[in-house]
């Protein structure tokens, strides 16, 4: 059987959603770093299949950095869980998403049962605009405000963690 | 320039720390002193750079109206002060060294937000003031600080999926970011129901960045626990950048505010003035009875909003100014009385405007004009709110916004009551006045509100209507 762009999206969709659930709901932090890779990875190809090659190839490279540094921040601030404290958590763990599947269902009922109009606009064909022009010149003051952002993370980073590695 | 200085004097301060920690606080007042005289006394060319190369390599596409120049007023204003006091309330090099340089990306990311023409540039300055913000509240590392930290972040992380999300969906109509291709956008597509959703998920989440009612929760943890400085700034004017002015924006982008946008408006403006006054009335913390107070104030903003007319956009924009005046000064009050007696409780207080005159006596003008008694600033801002109402057949409303002054003169006398009069604590016999680096900045804010209140008739005609005009 061969299946068809739609089908393959569905997938892929699917697949989001199921990695996204395991990143939240994972048991510790490396496995949610692991899931937020994968998560990353499916983004990616939904992003190309849908035409949209320039974000895919920032998703996927913005998002191996975010996973590298959450991995550092991880590996370099936790501790072992002792057996009593691996037990009760897994105790909480689950429970917290028990009203999941309800909140699933009644979306599902609720966007069954409201048909809205979504009146879509025809899209309009996207100006093949060079990467270079969009981010040099286009957004050239978001690209100032991302490294303004960037200094203050590596500042919080620097102040937050700094004494706390020492202690 | 200010964030290269920035850069170059944490390049450096890893062995010049105490030296360069004075430089960086006489730069930080130069910044504040000349955003508040470029405002003060506008010159054309500087104010009309948008479209203009500087020095050849930087593009902005940047413009300051007339709100935008209230806006930055208000933050050069809030930030002199906050700069100033943080030399009284901290005591570390490091912590103050720390504070300086994470006033001034707070400070490069409100102002970059009120100049930016352009959603998505407005969305970028949100999270840079946003994660100063959240550094800023867990400045001292204490257990307290970090929570509310924590629900900061959480509370605000859900706010950027939501503006990210209406961005995507105006983006799809409008086929560019700026804020005039949003706006065209909405008005060829009328009653479109994917605009209006984007539209909603835009006012959800700067509901949540202003901390308005129900989306309050993280609003009195955040401004209770954060360090003395860090509350007077957030509460005194971040809040209101990143929360009230994007809503500014919004009601001019629609234009005439269609009909349920209106009434969510209306809605969570009425019930975050009543449901927060009464939860102040309750409160036993100075910083969290102010906190309380903020979200009901905020709520004036949003009805004058709501009234769609130039009359309440003018009234709102002046209760910002206000709010940020009042607000600061009192968590300036609070600060104070903190560092001098050691405890917010206002419980254990009393008597004390006797061994703080200056305090007290500034205490009761920003509570008098938080109440909106004549001829105080407050006042004014607050009428124009109720006959943008009262004009726009919103009779309920307006009967609410009155009522609930009264409301807030109960908890403001019941906080000055409490604290400054009655009969002094054996406690607080040796108690004294604090430095003139919060004494000082005091004085300031109260001229400001009673030169605002007096000068209201002068102000009206000059600045406030042809700001309310921009609708």
């Amino acid at each position: 059987m061969r299946l068809g762009n739609l089908e393959i999206e569905i997938i892929i969709a699917l697949f989001l959603v199921l990695t996204a659930l395991w990143t939240v709901m994972a048991r510790s932090l490396l496995r949610a770093a692991i899931g937020l890779a994968l998560t990353s990875a499916m983004l990616t190809v939904m992003m190309y299949k849908l035409n949209a090659p320039l974000a895919a190839v920032f998703e996927l490279s913005v998002c191996s950095g975010l996973i590298s540094v959450i991995f550092i921040t991880t590996i370099s601030l936790t501790q072992p869980l002792t057996w009593a404290e691996i037990y009760e958590h897994e105790r909480e763990r689950l429970s917290r998403f028990r009203p999941l599947p309800f909140i699933i269902l009644l979306l599902g009922l609720f966007f069954w049962l409201v048909k809205v109009d979504l009146a879509l606009p025809t899209v309009v064909a996207e100006k093949v605009t060079d990467v270079r022009v969009v981010l040099w010149s286009l957004r050239q003051l978001d690209l100032v405000g991302q490294i303004i952002c960037l200094l203050a993370g590596a500042f919080g980073v620097t102040i937050l963690f700094k004494a706390w590695r020492g202690k | 320039m200010p964030i290269l200085l920035l850069m170059i004097v944490n390049v450096l301060s890893f062995s010049h720390k105490s030296k360069l920690h004075n430089i960086l606080f006489g730069f930080g007042l130069l910044t504040a002193l000349a955003q508040i005289a470029l405002v003060l006394w506008p010159n054309k060319n500087f104010w009309q750079l948008t479209a203009n190369y500087q020095f050849n390599v930087i593009k902005f596409n940047l413009a300051a109206d007339n709100l935008t120049l209230v806006m930055l007023l208000a933050i050069g204003l809030v930030g002199l002060i906050a700069l100033i006091v943080a030399r009284g309330l901290i005591n570390d090099v490091d912590q103050e060294y720390n504070f300086t340089n994470l006033w001034f990306i707070a400070l490069t990311g409100m102002n970059g937000l009120v100049l930016a023409t352009d959603i998505f540039s407005l969305y970028v300055f949100i999270e840079i003031t946003a994660v100063a913000s959240f550094i800023l509240i867990a400045l001292t590392k204490e257990r307290d600080a970090l929570e509310g930290a924590f629900k900061y972040v959480i509370f605000s992380s859900f706010a950027t999926v939501l503006m990210l999300a209406a961005i995507a969906l105006l983006v799809f109509f409008a086929g560019d970011t700026s804020f005039a291709a949003i706006a065209n956008a909405i008005k060829a597509n009328p009653g479109n129901s994917l605009i209006l959703m984007g539209l909603i998920l835009y006012l959800l989440s700067v509901f949540i960045k202003s901390g308005l009612i129900p989306f309050h929760g993280w609003l009195p943890d955040a401004y209770s626990a954060a360090p003395a400085i860090t509350s007077i700034f957030i509460a005194g004017i971040v809040t209101k950048v990143v929360g009230i002015y994007p809503l500014i924006r919004f009601v001019q982008l629609t234009g005439t505010l269609a009909d349920p946008l209106r009434n969510i408006l209306l809605l969570v403006g009425g019930t975050s003035i009543v449901i927060a006054a009464l939860s102040a009335l309750g409160q036993t913390n100075f910083k969290r009875l102010l906190a309380y107070s903020s979200i009901s104030q905020m709520g004036y903003i949003v009805l004058g909003l709501a009234a769609g007319s130039a009359l309440g956009l003018a009234g709102a924009i002046l209760h910002i100014f206000n709010h940020a005046v009042f607000k600061s000064l009192l968590f300036i009050n609070a600060a104070a009385v903190e560092k001098q007696t050691g405890t917010l409780d206002i419980d254990k207080m009393g008597g004390l405007a006797e061994k703080m005159p200056y305090t007290g006596a500034t205490s009761a003008i920003a509570s008098l004009s938080t109440a909106g008694i004549p001829p105080l600033s407050g006042f004014w801002s607050k009428l124009l709110i109720i006959i943008a109402l009262w004009n726009a057949q919103l009779y309920f409303y307006a009967t609410v916004a009155v009522l609930a002054s009264l409301l807030t003169l109960g908890y403001m006398l019941t906080l000055q009551r409490k604290v400054f009069f009655g009969q002094l604590e054996n406690a607080f016999y040796e108690t004294k006045e604090a430095g003139w680096q919060l004494v000082l900045p005091s004085l300031l804010l109260a001229g400001i509100i009673l030169g605002l209140g007096l000068g209201f008739p002068w102000l009206i005609n000059t600045w406030l209507i042809p700001i309310g005009k921009i609708l």
